[in-house]
């Protein structure tokens, strides 16, 4: 809790009217340790420069579309790793959960096995990730065991059920044309205008009739000109987005799923009871439980899905890959996958942080694995300049949440 | 005390093991009417407004709620009831903002089964407007942001917009510097002229002779002393507080006043 001022004068924020207020607030924000995402725009915009005039390979439309096939395993891992930091839980237990959905695919749909059709061999997997996050909420709610011990346990047990469903194979090749796909092909460029068109549309309805709702019940009300910069963001960002893409192979599959599992846990978060409740747990789980939550209902779940977007994320880079072996899952991806979320701004404390952290946290050790890689780096440098990257952003955090604390909003 | 009760306690008692928490207390409360119930730690206070609450089940006694007898089960059915308790450690999530605080568990949706977050911010502004509580700027501020006065109104606030006919209170001042005791206790004194039964539970004897129109004293779990604040000095309820004769042993003649 933070000490109550005595004065509120810095607490007291009017509502924007003009954007001339609206940059006030938000640089008023700004000081007082309300960053968002401006550290890891700066951090990106550092990352490309460095490795631009390190490696001119890396600012290439051919390099871009790289980077965005093999962050979307991470950044989807990423994205189930925020649920439970929301809730001030961790699962340690995630890359080989994932490395469990990528094998039981496989053997899903082995050829000469019992091959089942694509879609129900994902959905499977998916729904078996699932309930090993079912197990671990069990675990963690009715046991009242700490996260971090269920999970640690998760992290080896389910190393061993990797291994254990691999067997004898080695490995195993993934053939399915869908599953491959998944990172090997591509948009065609006019889809990829359309969809983005689609978007943008749909994103300036939604803040437009949102506008009208509260202007209606005479509610204060963002700038037009606020909206429409916002609309503008969106439009300038995703074009170059597709036009760059389009100038090598275009925008791939993958980017897609991780775009449309991006909508709906933002929409999650932000627009169902379930979202606040989460948001509302890892803020005061006694406030929560007060206000009638059913607190463990909704801790399982954060937990289930949680699985679920490890699996997700292990079909992906198994597509990426194509094959899964014993060491799915393992290697860097459960610490680059937490390491992400903290990074794109979710704290490790609970109560704050956002699907789009997750993103963002991926793109930014995507990069710089990739740059690194670019540069003929071996895994001793990535690690430990992405482990400076993580200290940097914990810190940058930690900084501003001293910003938090001096106005009053710790 | 024209109105008939809205709340009345006939002889509760409560028991933990072999600790006689609460022994045949006696409460009543009309609608309008703040009542402040006070004595020394230990006494009580606290057993009894969660027992009001469906906290602890009663191991003895009658809760009359409007006149007719209930059993509190849990404090969902106390808040069907209309009967609201804000305890003193708040219970607000820090992270959420004012909104989201006032709907937590209760939040409204759109026919799409979606937040209907404007709905939500127009009632919680028509309540606080309504409570006068024009110290908070935006209601989409996150709750870590406000002052402890703005906090304890944001709570009570969330209390009366769920059509609350009795509130408690439980030392609402306690952590407060004096503007913004002022601050709570205005507002108290407001959900009393708005028709609502208060109960409020207060160390702070000042506070208490502010805005409370009748004084109830508990001592080691018994009613004590009942007093008109109008007709009474604090030095007496003082010596209520630490002194006052008890009717421990069943069959004794009640001492208290009335």
């Amino acid at each position: 809790m933070s000490a109550a001022p005595v004065t509120n004068t810095m607490t007291l924020v009017p509502e924007p009217v003009t954007l001339r207020q609206y940059a006030r607030n938000w640089f008023m924000g700004l000081r007082n340790g309300e960053l968002g995402a401006l550290p890891i725009v700066i951090g990106l915009l550092v990352i490309a420069v460095v490795f631009q005039s390190m490696n001119s390979n890396f600012l290439t439309a051919g390099n871009f579309v790289n980077l965005m096939v093999q962050g979307a395993a991470m950044a989807t891992i990423a994205m189930g790793v925020v649920f439970v930091l929301l809730i001030g839980e961790i699962d340690l237990s995630l890359g080989y959960v994932s490395g469990v959905g990528a094998v039981l695919t496989a053997l899903f749909l082995l050829p000469d096995g019992a091959q089942l059709p694509t879609g129900v061999a994902l959905v499977g997997a998916v729904f078996a990730g699932a309930l090993i996050g079912l197990l671990h909420g069990l675990l963690i709610t009715k046991l009242k065991i700490p996260s971090f011990v269920v999970t640690l346990a998760g992290f080896l047990g389910w190393n061993g059920v990797v291994l254990l469903l691999i067997g004898s194979r080695g490995s195993i090749i993934i053939q399915d044309k869908t599953v491959v796909g998944l990172a090997s092909e591509f948009l065609l460029p006019a889809v990829a205008w359309g969809l983005l068109a689609l978007c943008v549309l749909a994103y300036a309805a939604t803040q437009l009739v949102q506008r009208a709702q509260r202007q209606k019940n005479n509610l204060a009300v963002d700038p037009l000109s606020i909206i429409v910069l916002r609309v503008g963001a969106l439009a300038v960002f995703g074009g170059a987005v597709v036009l760059v893409s389009n100038l090598s192979r275009g925008i791939p599959y993958v980017f897609v799923l991780v775009g449309v599992l991006f909508l709906l846990c933002t929409f999650v978060l932000t627009r169902t009871k379930f979202g606040i409740w989460v948001y509302a747990i890892g803020g005061s789980i006694e406030a929560a439980r007060r206000a009638g939550i059913n607190t463990d209902r909704v801790r399982i779940a954060c937990f289930m899905i949680c699985s679920s977007l490890a699996v997700t994320g292990g079909i992906i880079l198994s597509s990426r890959l194509r094959s899964v072996d014993s060491n799915a899952g393992g290697g860097s991806l459960l610490l680059y996958s937490i390491a992400a979320a903290v990074i794109g701004g979710t704290s490790l404390f609970g109560g704050r942080g956002s699907a789009r952290s997750a993103i963002l946290g991926a793109l930014v050790i995507a990069a710089i694995d990739n740059g690194l890689g670019l540069l003929g780096l071996g895994s001793g440098q990535k690690f430990v300049i992405t482990g400076l990257v993580l200290l940097a952003a914990v810190a940058v955090d930690a900084l501003s949440q001293k910003g938090r604390v001096r106005a009053g909003k710790g | 005390m024209t109105a008939k009760p809205a709340l009345e306690l006939k002889g509760v008692s409560k028991q933990f093991g072999a600790v006689q928490a609460l022994h045949d207390v006696d409460l009543t409360v009309s609608p309008g009417e703040i009542v402040a119930l006070v004595g020394d730690n230990g006494a009580g206070k606290s057993t009894l407004i969660k027992s009001i609450a469906g906290i602890h089940p009663l191991s003895g006694g009658q809760i009359l709620w409007k006149g007719k007898p209930v059993t509190v089960r849990s404090p969902r059915h106390a808040a069907d009831l209309g009967i609201e308790v804000v305890y003193q450690d708040l219970a607000l999530a820090d992270n959420l903002d004012v909104v989201e605080n006032m709907f937590l568990g209760r939040e409204l949706l759109t026919k799409a089964f979606q937040l209907d977050r404007t709905e939500m911010e127009r009632r919680a502004l028509a309540v606080l407007d309504q409570l006068g509580v024009t110290t908070i700027r935006s209601v989409r501020q996150s709750v870590a942001g406000l002052s402890g006065g703005q906090r304890q109104s944001v709570a009570v606030a969330k209390a009366v917009m769920w059509s609350a006919q009795l509130v408690i209170l439980d030392e609402p001042t306690a952590a407060l510097g004096v503007a913004q005791t002022r601050q709570v206790l205005e507002l108290v004194r407001r959900l009393g002229e708005q028709g609502l039964g208060v109960i409020l539970i207060s160390h702070n004897l000042h506070d208490v002779f502010e805005v409370a129109d009748r004084i109830v004293v508990l001592r080691l779990g018994q009613n004590v002393a009942e007093f008109d604040r109008r007709s009474v000095t604090q030095t007496t309820v003082v010596e209520a507080i630490t002194a006052g004769g008890l009717s421990a042993v069943p069959g004794q003649n009640e001492e208290t006043a009335s």
